[in-house]
């Protein structure tokens, strides 16, 4: 039988305010345990939460991203549970109000074998509001677990897609465009080492072209596209396997192991919680109008979807280096930076794409780092088409700027790159060329083409590789009368 | 001076007739002779209370004390005070040390009024006689063998006994009025909103609510200029225009509209209760007022919705007591959910213990719209009820409580029979209005004790400045609240 795998994502992204959800702590990470714990962070008797109105400006500008739904109206529920790390004893977060509700995002599902790359619209079901617990530390008291609650109160958006994902390959195209669109629009920093952008990923399997979803397993908390990719084919796998040998798959929770690369069962429907949700009557319903909307919309960047157009048309780009180029934030405001500076679009897309791609992905830098700034890769540009150097000295040129030797004009006059385009110059170049290859001429002139390239080959090495190439073809030929 | 109402003290605080120290000291040496048999105060704390009279007396000699500087005001121990112990009435939080102040404290602070101690309550504000109470029940100062009401029954007994110049309490379902109706004072719940809950240890947070519990309707109305205003760090705070609460108190009732709720005179009043009201009516009409008889056909509901929500949203706010990070813990404990379960069950008490339980069921999936769902729409009908009798009259009255204070032991193994404590005050907080109980005679006993009676007042929202006025002229007519128990002297004094 074959098999059809089917996927949700929920995601958990961190947002980027200063202050918790419902308090006035900071959410910085990594300071020394509890020292970002207020009173309201460790659930003092009598204390209220209060929303942080960034948290919810966070949640407007995702909604006017995926293009969904903002509830003008939404409310905060109470999650009811006991865990040490929950300082309430209930998680504040939204239920059946939710404030963004349904919305859309476009992938791209690179190729893979002989499968072509491909578009697919993956929809969003929802994304709500909530904050989010503290976190256990077990072994620094021996004997004993610590509690540690600078966390807890962080505000989290939580994504929420329909069950559209086909393949391990399709959701970690989701996961990324995610992750790559909450940082564009600058709600979360997608530090997933942080635990800043967290995926849970509901898997079930069901024969091809049947209809009715099979019995899903939740794989928790997964904080890399690797591992999500590898959980998914292993319990994709696992799914299959079972029901082949006439098992069933019970409703579970699981977590994905990195060091065996499995996936184990951490509890099961049965021993699910009954979260108790009712409305938070500390706080008040959400509401949030068009006037909200409008403020939001004008904080908001040129989304990659519209950039990725606009490259298209405004600089003839294909949509594939369109694509590329918008694929983060960052990239495609270096690709403009440059085309601002000066530089020609096509060729700028190029070398961002190629040369710059390439160094920072050998180096695991970011664009941030990079040595070479925007202006000074036009700068290099500009020198290429104006012909002062050529395509292959140019790649001399970055090489030493990557390496920090100075700026382009600096370097070309250093190693003594500028093209020879005097046309007297290489006149009398090939003039002396021609008469120390007498043979090669008159192999030209019998007939042999090949022979003029090897002609240009020496003019070029005659000049050290300083003439330019387009003008030593054009004397050639004029002197040969080819 | 004991028996001073708030204005007269501050006259003598400004003429220096006494001092600040002089007066605390006063109430200190009452409560010293009488509170071990009273139980008013959980936490009493001389040194404390007299330094902040010695820094009021400072600030009354530099001439910017404010109306409440100097005096001496009871808190429920519900209320975070920063540096005192803060029970909540609960074995459960028996040694927390409130690290901050709730916006309350931190009002009267700012007075420069003097925190005379910390009063005893039902546990978590669960009761309607002060018996549910981890420290011990507080007894009636009228009869010692009654409760005093509840949930603030030790801020109830505290100004009854004179045991303080006035007191604060919280109201989630009556848990001010019905005490003040038992002990034969003035008490107030303002309009939901009007004073912050932060800092108040919550029980259930769409009905608590903070007020005034002192001798007269204007002690009441100095207390809520202090106690009411905004507070951003509330999100259920309303952001109004502060309030001279004391404005209309001299305004006369002639054409005083009083509504009369047939339901509250029908069901389950006590001949001795009725007949006091019923006077009280009377002497309203003699000051002009009109009487027009309303309903208010949902009423009947109010408890049964009550004992859907309140227990629900405590259920979820009594989560955080789970022994991890402060109050108590279970000493031996096997793992995590043991520490739980140990925990809660030693800290809790039964009532406490029944309420979780109660709002676990109702909130728990399958049970959820039968029970919380259905509450929460009749409590909306109940709240339009009021809406249509405020068309028709501009306040409300009828009894506070059904009977007099009853016998410590009488009801505290019948839950039910408790809950009908509260059967006129639930209302008004599912509705979220403003209500007031002030005294309005007496009923004998049948052992010949005199039993205070409280005549509930109930306003429309944000009418609490209305209301006092409607209770002071009253007060300017009748002596009911100016009358004190006799407290038989304590055992080894002279």
């Amino acid at each position: 039988m074959e098999w059809e795998v089917v996927i949700g994502l929920e995601t958990h992204t961190q947002l980027r305010t200063n202050t918790k959800i419902f308090s006035g702590a900071s959410t910085t990470y990594g300071a020394e345990p509890n020292t970002q714990a207020c009173e309201v962070s460790i659930a003092l008797p009598g204390v209220l939460p209060v929303l942080n109105k960034e948290a919810v400006n966070c949640a407007i500008k995702f909604g006017l991203a995926v293009n969904a739904e903002i509830a003008p109206r939404s409310v905060f529920a109470r999650k009811n549970y006991f865990y040490p790390d929950l300082p309430k004893g209930y998680q504040i977060s939204q239920y059946e109000l939710p404030v963004v509700g349904k919305g859309a995002v476009t992938i791209q599902v690179p190729a893979v074998g002989k499968n072509a790359a491909y578009e697919k619209v993956i929809n969003i079901t929802r994304a709500h509001l909530e904050e989010d617990a503290g976190k256990s530390v077990h072994g620094a008291v021996e004997g004993m677990s610590g509690i540690d609650l600078n966390r807890a109160g962080t505000p989290l958006l939580e994504i929420v897609t329909e069950p559209d994902m086909r393949s391990a390959a399709e959701a970690v195209a989701y996961a990324k465009k995610l992750h790559e669109l909450v940082q564009w629009i600058g709600i979360c920093d997608g530090n997933m080492q942080e635990g800043s952008f967290r995926c849970d990923v509901n898997v079930s399997v069901r024969p091809k072209g049947t209809e009715k979803l099979g019995t899903r397993r939740e794989i928790k908390n997964l904080n890399s596209f690797k591992f999500m990719q590898q959980a998914i084919e292993y319990e994709t796998r696992w799914q299959i396997e079972t029901l082949e040998d006439g098992g069933t798959i019970q409703q579970a929770t699981v977590l994905f192991n990195p060091d065996t690369g499995e996936t184990r069962a951490m509890r099961s429907k049965e021993e699910a919680n009954d979260y108790r949700y009712f409305p938070d009557p500390d706080l008040l319903p959400l509401e949030i109008t068009e006037a909200d909307k409008t403020r939001v919309q004008a904080q908001m960047p040129e989304l990659p979807e519209a950039m990725k157009l606009r490259f298209e048309t405004q600089f003839g780009l294909t949509s594939y280096d369109a694509a590329s180029l918008t694929a983060s934030r960052e990239l495609a405001q270096y690709f403009v930076e440059t085309v601002d500076a000066g530089a020609e679009a096509k060729p700028a897309a190029n070398w961002v794409m190629g040369a710059i791609s390439a160094k920072l992905n050998a180096e695991e830098k970011s664009l941030a780092e990079s040595p070479v700034s925007s202006v000074s890769l036009a700068s290099l540009l500009k020198r290429i088409a104006d012909n002062t150097i050529s395509n292959n000295a140019a790649k001399q040129v970055f090489e030493a700027m990557w390496n920090g030797e100075g700026e382009v004009d600096a370097i070309i006059d250093a190693k003594g790159l500028k093209q020879v385009s005097d046309t007297g110059a290489i006149e009398a170049i090939i003039d002396e060329v021609l008469a120390a290859n007498a043979a090669m001429v008159e192999e030209f002139k019998a007939g042999k083409e090949k022979a003029f390239n090897a002609l240009v080959g020496q003019a070029m090495k005659a000049s050290k590789g300083k003439a330019n190439p387009a003008q030593v073809n054009e004397v050639l030929k004029k002197k040969l009368g080819a | 001076m004991i028996n001073s109402s708030l204005k007269t003290l501050a006259q003598m605080l400004a003429n220096k007739e006494i001092s600040s120290v002089e007066l605390t000291q006063t109430f200190l040496n009452r409560i010293d002779a009488y509170n071990p048999e009273i139980n008013a105060y959980i936490s009493l704390d001389h040194d404390r209370t007299l330094a902040q009279a010695k820094a009021a007396d400072v600030r009354i000699a530099a001439g910017n004390a404010t109306a409440l500087t100097g005096i001496p005001i009871a808190q429920k121990d519900i209320f975070c005070a920063q540096g005192w112990k803060t029970t909540c009435g609960s074995k459960m939080l028996e040694n927390f040390i409130a690290p901050y102040d709730a916006h309350v404290i931190t009002q009267f602070d700012h007075a420069g009024a003097v925190n005379l101690g910390k009063t005893n309550m039902d546990e978590f504000a669960m009761g309607s006689s002060n018996e549910t109470s981890y420290f011990g029940g507080v007894k009636n100062p009228w009869d010692f063998s009654r409760v005093p009401g509840g949930s603030s029954g030790g801020s109830a007994a505290a100004v009854a006994a004179r045991l303080c110049a006035a007191a604060t309490g919280t109201d989630t379902g009556g848990s001010i009025r019905q005490p003040a109706s038992l002990c034969g004072f003035t008490g107030l719940k303002p309009t939901y909103g009007v004073v912050s809950r932060y800092g108040m240890i919550a029980f259930a947070s769409s009905l608590d609510q903070a007020g005034p519990m002192a001798k007269s309707a204007e002690d009441c109305a100095l207390m809520m200029n202090v106690m009411a205003g905004f507070d951003e760090r509330d999100s259920t705070s309303l952001n109004r225009e502060k309030e001279d609460y004391t404005r209309d108190l001299n305004k006369p009732l002639q054409g005083l509209r009083v509504g009369l709720p047939k339901e509250f005179f029908d069901i389950g009043i006590d001949p001795s209760t009725k007949d006091p009201i019923e006077k009280a009516i009377q002497k309203y009409q003699e000051l002009g007022a009109e009487l027009i008889e309303i309903s208010l056909p949902h009423s009947s509901l109010s408890i049964p919705v009550y004992y859907v929500l309140a227990p629900a949203e405590a259920s979820s706010n009594l989560s955080r007591y789970d022994g991890v990070r402060y109050g108590h813990r279970a000493s031996e404990y096997t793992d995590l959910m043991d520490m739980y379960c140990k925990s809660r069950a030693e800290g809790f008490g039964a009532e406490v213990k029944r309420r979780i339980l109660i709002g676990t069921y109702v909130l728990s999936a399958g049970y959820y719209d039968a029970y919380y769902l259905k509450a929460q729409q009749i409590r909306r009908l109940i709240a339009q009820d009021f809406e249509e009798a405020f068309k028709k009259c501009d306040v409300i009255m009828g009894p506070t409580a059904p009977s007099t204070a009853f016998k410590a032991g009488q009801k505290a193994d019948d839950p039910v029979a408790m809950y009908l404590e509260d059967l006129y005050t639930i209302a008004v907080n599912l509705a979220g209005l403003p209500g007031m109980s002030v005294p309005a005679g007496f009923a004998t006993s049948a052992d010949g004790k005199p039993l205070p009676v409280g005549l509930q007042i109930i306003g429309n929202y944000f009418d609490e400045a209305r209301m006092l006025n409607v209770a002071h002229q009253y007060q300017q007519v009748t002596d009911w609240h100016a009358q004190a128990p006799t407290l038989d002297k304590p055992e080894g004094s002279a």
